[in-house]
């Protein structure tokens, strides 16, 4: 097992289970080089995970016990374009959307990286509208849904958990992507204003100076867009 | 052990993170009502606990009134005796124990025993403790809503929890309650985040992880799962909160009520009990976890000796830890489960007994051949570890599906439960009040009190639950408002049932003669000085007790050494704090 005192006995870290748990022990910080804020984003989504997983398996089950059929989502989810109906058109635009918020949120990250005060804030705030517009397009999407009799106690095509698990696991996600764009917004308000810059301390950041909100951020927003994908693959694919 | 021994003479490794005092509070609102001060969240955490706590115990006293002399006490309905069993039991398992380890416990202690200034996010942690306050006066509002508090059982299973022949069912009650706890996981998460994140990342110099005492260990390992075993509790919530407002089916199959064709339809009830005992069990082990940690450093400390086996006791936390969440379904053998999954989950369960049984095996070797000091704290330790032996013995019992299926919904499952879960968790509790309350107040609790308090709570708690266990046996089943003479019981327990219910109130009040005592000696206490116990780790090595915003002055301790150096050979005392630098050399040399 690890040799666990202050003034290192070898040059060499132990190996195998040894090092590991030296490794993991280790005096002051098991992750060096992460601080504690994002440590504890990290956490937060770690937990977060598993109240999607939880969400999305009982999702399965609901629609695995249920005697009625369940509706086709490709027909449910179709917009009638230009006189015909495309399945799930809208949703693969929200996808792209979405997925398309998360290269600017890495853009942006980048630029924290690099201190560049202007593009940060620029690119965060576009992050933040393609996640508004994703919002958008899933309150247009809910009120069709909605206009052609979809409830959470009941639907025209089956199953009423459809619609139960629908406005659920959707209403869940849409308010994470919500709060994200709020929160956004306020930190690319900190970076414009130069907060980062100036060592300022808020209950945003610890006012080391550094960019780190951001990266914080951009963790998070990288999360909301990962659950998503599992939720169109299961939901709408499925 | 040798490994674990320090270098007094080492190089201290830089400073990782830099040591800046968590900002001040201004004005008494700020400083007491709305601290953001570790140490005084833990005490509102505390008293908030202990005051819920006291009317699950008020609650617990009506329902055995009412078993031990059926009849006799009108008020007592059997809606309200549902009502009785609902609110203690989910009071008591979430409101009081998991609120009190982890946010009275781990708030105070985690801190003050890794070395750090305070939670790494104070505004969060405050956030905690008022969101917890919110979610205990929202439960708190329901015992006034019209039709009064739900009568689900604590476990809430649906269909029948949201149904109109369940008290509360269709009117506020079960709403309340379902809010509340989605209220109490969102607060937790707000602290677990703290407690987690402190422990990882802002230890002191020389502190790493297997220097750690195992109160921090077991507090650790415990939010850790609650961080993942509380998210199944909160979908089950929304889910069945949906079910109840909006007139979903998740957990509602098709039923039909007094004649009448209810609207649900194609919901599974099973799927909530999967879920609720996804919670449910790693939330036995969140509650037990602490209290093994806390119980390791009472016995070490007042049987100035060593932990037996270290490493073993952090290793079999963390396997239990792991452990617990393959374990759900064993509360569910008569669910109607594929057998199957009896098998599988019969087995998980058994192998979680090989380290829980290490941890016993360590803490009686630990105490062999100590200095074994009889002190309050000590007493209360010896208690759980019998009673959690008692308690565990007879897990194994119902952990098997066979015995389990005619014990199943008897009183043997109540004494069982209450026993490991209830009994022993709470001897923790009270013994870690009695070791910690000289460092939170300065003052040690009154002794000539604490002697009755521990003599009566010890022996009347077996008084309640052994003949429990007899009366489980002979069949009489649980959660019944009235048994009558049924001819399915063979032998009457009405004598008995009078019998446990007068030592249930003689124990309930051995409890009010605790909390006066808490109050009676914040003034009347003998003066502790700050570390009456002579125990080595940091939180009794504080420059002021009790310890002031920033625990530490002037500069954060160096950790030497792991925290159980008691009755080292050539020691000047028999023990060495954690940052205490000095090597004793042992008589006749070193080896």
């Amino acid at each position: 097992m690890a040799d666990v005192t202050l003034k290192k006995t070898s040059p060499e870290p132990p190996e195998g289970l040894a090092g590991f748990v030296a490794d993991w022990s280790s005096d002051q910080r098991a992750f060096k080089q992460v601080s504690w804020g994002k440590a504890m984003m990290w956490i937060l989504l770690l937990s977060d995970t598993f109240i999607f997983g939880i969400f999305l398996v009982a999702y399965m089950v609901a629609r695995s016990s249920t005697p009625e059929t369940w509706p086709n989502a490709s027909e449910v989810f179709a917009l009638h374009i230009g006189g015909a109906d495309i399945p799930l058109i809208l949703i693969a635009i929200m996808t792209f959307v979405l997925i398309s918020s998360s290269g600017t949120m890495a853009m942006a990250v980048n630029s924290a990286y690099r201190r560049a005060r202007g593009p940060t804030a620029l690119l965060m705030l576009a992050t933040a509208l393609l996640g508004a517009c994703f919002v958008g397009m899933q309150a247009f999407e809910w009120s069709k849904l909605i206009a052609e009799g979809v409830r959470p106690w009941g639907n025209p095509w089956g199953a009423e958990q459809f619609g139960a698990s629908f406005f659920m696991i959707t209403g869940f996600h849409g308010t994470h992507v919500t709060i994200g764009v709020i929160f956004l917004l306020l930190v690319a308000h900190r970076v414009w204003r130069g907060d980062f810059d100036l060592d300022r301390r808020s209950w945003l950041s610890r006012g080391n100076g550094d960019y780190e909100s951001v990266e914080i951020m951009g963790l998070y927003w990288h999360f909301v867009d990962l659950v998503w994908v599992f939720i169109f693959a299961f939901f709408y694919l499925w | 052990m040798g490994d674990i021994r320090h270098e007094a003479n080492a190089e201290l490794p830089p400073l990782e993170v830099p040591d800046v005092m968590p900002p001040h509070a201004h004005g008494w609102w700020a400083k007491y009502v709305f601290s953001q001060d570790a140490k005084y969240i833990a005490v509102q955490y505390a008293c908030t606990a202990l005051a819920i706590g006291l009317v699950a115990l008020v609650l617990s006293w009506l329902m055995r009134l009412q078993l031990g002399f059926p009849g006799v006490f009108d008020f007592i309905t059997p809606e309200a005796y549902y009502q009785f069993i609902t609110m203690h039991g989910m009071i008591m398992v979430i409101y009081l124990l998991t609120a009190i380890f982890l946010g009275g416990f781990g708030n105070y202690l985690i801190p003050l025993m890794v070395g750090a200034r305070d939670m790494v996010f104070p505004f969060v942690n405050m956030l905690s403790y008022w969101i917890y306050l919110l979610a205990v006066l929202v439960l708190v509002a329901s015992f006034f809503v019209p039709g009064g508090p739900t009568g689900a059982g604590w476990t809430l299973y649906p269909p029948q929890a949201i149904l109109s022949g369940t008290p509360g069912g269709q009117q506020a009650g079960i709403v309340l309650m379902l809010v509340s706890l989605i209220l109490f996981i969102i607060g937790f998460t707000m602290g677990g985040l703290n407690y987690v994140v402190t422990v990882l990342q802002a230890r002191t110099r020389g502190m790493t992880m297997m220097r750690l005492p195992l109160t921090i260990w077991g507090i650790f390992t415990a939010t850790v799962m609650a961080l993942l075993a509380f998210p199944a509790l909160f979908v089950a919530c929304v889910m069945m909160l949906f079910d109840r407002l909006l007139g979903t089916s998740f957990f509602m199959p098709m039923l039909v009520e007094m004649g009448e064709k209810l609207s649900y339809g194609g919901g599974s009830p099973i799927a909530f009990q999967h879920l609720f005992w996804f919670f449910g069990h790693p939330e036995v082990y969140i509650v037990a976890l602490p209290a093994f940690g806390i119980v390791s450093d009472l016995i070490a400390v007042h049987a100035r000796k060593n932990i037996f086996g270290y490493r073993m006791m952090v290793w079999a936390i963390v396997i239990i830890g792991a452990l617990s969440f393959v374990v759900w379904a064993h509360h569910m053998y008569v669910s109607g489960m594929h057998p199957w999954f009896g098998y599988f989950f019969a087995t998980t369960t058994l192998i979680i007994a090989v380290p829980t049984a290490i941890k016993v095996y360590n803490w009686v070797l630990t105490l062999w051949r100590g200095d074994i000091h009889l002190t309050l704290p000590m007493l209360f330790a010896l208690a759980f570890i019998v009673t959690f032996v008692n308690g565990g013995l007879t897990g194994l019992f119902l952990g098997n599906v066979v015995v389990d299926v005619p014990l199943s919904d008897t009183m043997f499952v109540v004494a069982h439960f209450h026993m490991v879960m209830g009994v022993a968790p709470i001897m923790v509790i009270f013994g870690a009040i009695y070791h910690w309350y000289p460092k939170i107040t300065g003052r040690m609790l009154n002794e000539a009190m604490g002697q009755v308090h521990f003599w009566v709570t010890f022996l009347g708690a077996y008084a309640i639950f052994f003949p429990m266990h007899y009366v489980g046996l002979v069949g009489v089943p649980r959660r019944y408002y009235e048994l009558g003479e049924p001819a399915f019981i063979s032998t009457p327990v009405g004598g008995l049932n009078a019998f446990i219910s007068v030592a249930a109130l003689i124990v309930g009040a051995a409890q009010i003669l605790f909390l006066f005592n808490l109050g009676w000696s914040l003034r009347h206490g003998r003066d502790a000085g700050s570390n009456p116990w002579r125990a080595t780790s940091l939180e009794w090595q504080t420059p002021d007790t009790p310890p002031r915003h920033g625990n530490w002055g002037e500069s954060l301790p160096l950790v030497y050494r792991w925290a159980y150096d008691y009755s080292v050979p050539g020691a000047a005392e028999d023990f060495i704090a954690q940052n205490d630098p000095v090597t004793p050399e042992p008589p006749g040399g070193r080896l």
